[in-house]
């Protein structure tokens, strides 16, 4: 890893990592805990919907998946004299998730990606569904509650930021780490022209699959943070199409496929979410609004923000006579290439 | 067995309305190659706007179909023209995807601020009646509709295969290039493709207004159903996606009247399952696996 | 002679066509054997069926002795049988160097293993510089000339070290200075030990290149042997001739 990509990847989680530790007002942190859920989630569904091509509208439900697990385990269970446990339990449960997620894919996986999108979305929409009618076990339309956290009530939120730049950081190893093996340009190559990849024997069911196991496992870990944050979760917070929406916006406003942009993308738009839910309210705004603004990136911007940067510096080096061969080094170490396909150093 | 003729009675009935809006999401992929993520919403619309003619107006919904079809063809024309065509060729197939979904999200955006999320639906007055047929019930409105249905989709039929217009929208379907070529405007087409794909999605909102009651968050339910019908019929043609359309109906009754009725709801899902499983390629279609 | 790849009575139709029909040939090690035919004769119908892109309606294929069957075509790609395709299909977005280290060859190892091993890495670079694309080892691959794509893929079939070689038309629509550069390096390769079977309209190149040549016509063989008896062969002249 190139030493501006190291530099940068510690300024940026050394300074979220002291954020709560610096600033005591409430209402931040807890603008920073939902920022970190999205750039979490966004970072996660990128591995499948950025690097391989397959853009799951379903993502939410295994971010349901995970909460639930959480709150069913926890229901009615000690959550440990300094109220760790819940924690603990993130790798089980990403595990879980990670099983059940390679059932789903394998069956959702055998198609074509825009078929794979429709069925992502009903894979959503039962998940609801069972989510509103296991009474038994999810408590229907009544929800179910946790044990609230037995933090201080001053720093209270300050576990649940840090557990979550925790998994944001494994994220994004996660991204990292495939974009400079084997198995990110395999999925590249999957993306580009799938059957292509397989006729050059590329294991495109094996990339496709580990990559969606490995996405929805993330997702369904910080679903689990995020039900012990709010310690009462009902079905339709908890497997809501607007959050998948949220992290597809946001990977694709950053620029999908990249390492930085989902993170960008979530940075840019939860703060102006929270905004605009202060400022106006109502959910159905921000429904037209988050349509609006996913419309205005698709014919503007489509490759979004950080590759259509890329591509500006690129250009503007061609024109002052540099030499066009060597990519633009903070480019290459953020994965980012001339038309937003990565380009690794 | 007399339960699972009744429930044939009205899977079938129901299947037609079904085939209504599956019928406007294969135009619109035969046309552009785009999956309309926006069809539920497009009904809805047309449920709502039916809602509104019959509420102010006492506007039957039947007879509003002639206001709201108009209507809708022209926003769907609109929509294509506005999002849709200005997408790169390259970006198409992978963005046309979210494009459509944001459409969606849209039009559940504004219906929602329009109307608020009280649940709504078209209470005719005849909507209780029902007739008697050999020791089976068949509702009224449920009939009346699949009749709807079938007309408009003989009326689809005559349109592309007796007009000039439907021989152009049924080239580009089979060969864009050679269509093209032969002086269709590929422009004018899929802009019209989809505003007949909108049309129909009218005609069978102010139908699912009549039998269901409904919100802007119904459009999810609706898509995934369609869409299930749509793969299993196999995104080929509109015979298929009709055929597909009435089995999902069929299938869907037969669970509810001989299982638990929120298995029923289920039905279409667990349709989808066992096609990819086991024929991925649908009915009829061609095969979904792989890029191309 | 060892035989490479046998194709045993196969047929294949759509619909109401039979694009091939009770087609048999083989391929000997070590040649640089032709596939000609005129328009429909089922040529690149054959290569689909090859390689698995298509599954036919009976009769079988052998590949190193092994009969073929599942249409897998990545198990055939690690088993050495490797193929282009008339447009040149490349990955777009990737760099050339990437589409190269790409078709190395894959084991679950390798998924977890650097991007660019040294090894892999190595052998591209060789290969870009051999083929004239070294300067645009890091642009992507989209930004080529068509030619330039041709000359890429075919480099990238060559990074798995195969057996065969399938080249479907690899003249099509590129100029005479490329065709020249590309008979060298078929040729080059096959002083190498490379085996090819090549689809071809070039009837020039084909007698210059290939021995023996196949002739296919209406989907099944009418003709097989040295150029200069296809060329003279009353069969073949009649079935061009008659189009």
């Amino acid at each position: 890893m190139s030493r501006a990509g190291i530099v940068r990847a510690l300024i940026f989680f050394g300074l979220l990592t002291a954020l709560p530790f610096a600033v005591t007002e409430h209402w931040i942190v807890n603008l920073g805990v939902f920022t970190l859920i999205y750039a979490g989630l966004a970072s996660a569904w990128n591995l499948v919907g950025g690097l391989a091509g397959y853009p799951s509208l379903g993502h939410a439900a295994f971010f349901g998946a995970g909460a639930y697990a959480e709150a069913i385990y926890f229901q009615h269970r000690d959550v440990g004299a300094n109220g760790l446990l819940p924690f603990f339990a993130l790798p089980v449960i990403g595990a879980g998730v990670a099983v059940l997620g390679l059932a789903v894919g394998w069956i959702a996986m055998r198609t074509r990606s825009d078929v794979f999108a429709i069925v992502t979305i009903t894979l959503l929409f039962v998940a609801q569904t069972l989510a509103f009618n296991l009474n038994s076990l999810t408590g229907g339309s009544q929800g179910i509650g946790l044990p609230g956290a037995p933090f201080d009530v001053d720093s209270y939120e300050r576990p649940f930021y840090l557990v979550l730049v925790l998994l944001l950081a494994v994220s994004m190893g996660i991204t990292w780490a495939a974009l400079h093996s084997g198995a990110g340009l395999s999925l590249q190559a999957v993306a580009a022209d799938e059957e292509r990849a397989r006729g050059i024997g590329v294991h495109v069911t094996g990339v496709k699959l580990l990559a969606f196991a490995v996405s929805v496992g993330i997702a369904g870990m910080i679903g689990a943070v995020w039900a012990y944050y709010v310690t009462f979760i009902y079905p339709q917070f908890a497997v809501d199409p607007l959050i998948t929406i949220g992290m597809v916006l946001m990977a694709y406003l950053g620029g999908r496929g990249t390492l930085w942009g989902p993170v960008l993308g979530a940075f840019i738009l939860v703060p102006a979410q929270q905004y605009l839910a202060y400022q106006y309210g109502a959910t159905q705004l921000y429904l037209i609004a988050y349509a609006a603004v996913f419309l205005l990136i698709m014919l503007l911007l489509p490759r979004g923000i950080l590759p259509s940067v890329g591509h500006l510096t690129q250009r503007r080096r061609v024109v002052m006579g540099r030499a066009s061969a060597e990519p633009d080094q903070d480019a290459a170490t953020t994965g980012v290439g001339a038309d937003g396909g990565v380009m690794v150093r | 067995m007399h339960t699972v003729i009744q429930a044939l009675i009205l899977g079938v009935l129901t299947g037609g309305v079904y085939a209504l809006m599956a019928s406007g999401q294969t135009i619109i992929f035969g046309v552009m190659k785009v999956v309309n993520l926006a069809q539920g919403a497009l009904v809805i619309a047309g449920a709502y706007l039916s809602y509104s003619l019959f509420t102010s107006f006492g506007l039957d919904p039947f007879l509003s179909i002639l206001i709201t079809t108009p209507a809708l063809f022209g926003v769907g024309a609109g929509l294509q023209w506005l999002f849709l065509r200005p997408l790169r060729e390259e970006d198409r197939a992978e963005l046309s995807l979210l494009v459509t979904f944001a459409v969606a999200l849209g039009i559940e955006g504004v219906l929602s601020v329009t109307y608020k999320t009280t649940y709504r639906t078209i209470q005719a007055g005849y909507a209780d009646r029902s007739f008697s047929v050999g020791g089976y019930q068949i509702s009224a409105v449920r009939l009346y509709a699949f009749l709807l249905s079938a007309a408009l989709l003989g009326l689809l039929y005559l349109v592309l295969e007796r007009t000039k217009f439907g021989r152009a929208i049924r080239a580009t379907v089979q060969n864009p290039e050679s269509a093209r070529l032969l002086g269709v405007n590929a422009r004018v087409v899929a802009a019209a493709g989809f505003g007949i794909g909108a049309a129909t999605a009218a005609a069978a909102g102010s139908v699912y207004g009549l039998l269901y009651s409904f919100n802007s968050g119904s459009h999810y339910d609706l898509i995934s159903r369609l869409l299930s019908i749509v793969v299993l019929g196999g995104l080929g043609s509109i015979g298929s996606s009709i055929v597909g359309a009435l089995v999902m109906g069929v299938v869907a009754a037969l669970v509810a009247a001989l299982g638990p009725p929120i298995w029923s709801d289920f039905s279409f899902f667990i349709v989808l399952l066992a096609v990819l499983l086991l024929r991925p390629r649908g009915l009829f279609g061609a095969s979904l696996r792989g890029a191309l | 002679m060892t035989t490479l790849l046998e194709v045993e009575r196969l047929t294949k139709r759509f619909g109401g066509v039979t694009a091939v029909d009770d087609c048999s040939f083989a391929v000997e090690q070590g040649t640089i054997t032709g596939l000609i035919g005129p328009n429909g004769s089922g040529k690149t119908t054959v290569f689909n069926l090859i390689t698995g892109y298509l599954r036919a309606d009976s009769g079988r294929i052998l590949f190193a002795g092994r009969p073929l069957t599942r249409s897998d075509q990545a198990a055939l790609y690690r088993a050495g049988l490797s193929r282009t395709f008339q447009q040149a299909r490349i990955f777009p977005r990737l760099c050339a160097l990437d589409n190269l280290i790409v078709a190395a060859g894959h084991s679950w190892r390798s998924l977890f293993a650097r991007r660019r091993g040294r090894d892999d890495s190595d052998r591209a670079r060789a290969l870009l510089a051999e083929f004239g694309l070294a300067a645009h080892a890091e642009h992507p691959a989209g930004e080529l000339s068509y030619g330039q794509r041709k000359l890429l893929e075919f480099a990238s079939v060559l990074m798995s070290e195969p057996k065969l070689v399938l080249l479907d038309e690899p003249t099509a629509g590129v100029n005479p200075t490329l065709v020249e550069t590309m008979e060298r390096h078929i040729r080059r390769r096959h002083a190498a030990g490379f085996s090819f079977l090549i689809v071809e309209h070039d009837m020039n190149l084909v007698m210059r290149l290939c021995d023996p040549v196949i002739v296919l016509d209406r989907g099944t063989r009418i003709a097989a042997g040295p150029p200069d008896a296809v060329r003279a062969d009353p069969a073949v002249l009649d079935a061009y001739l008659g189009q």
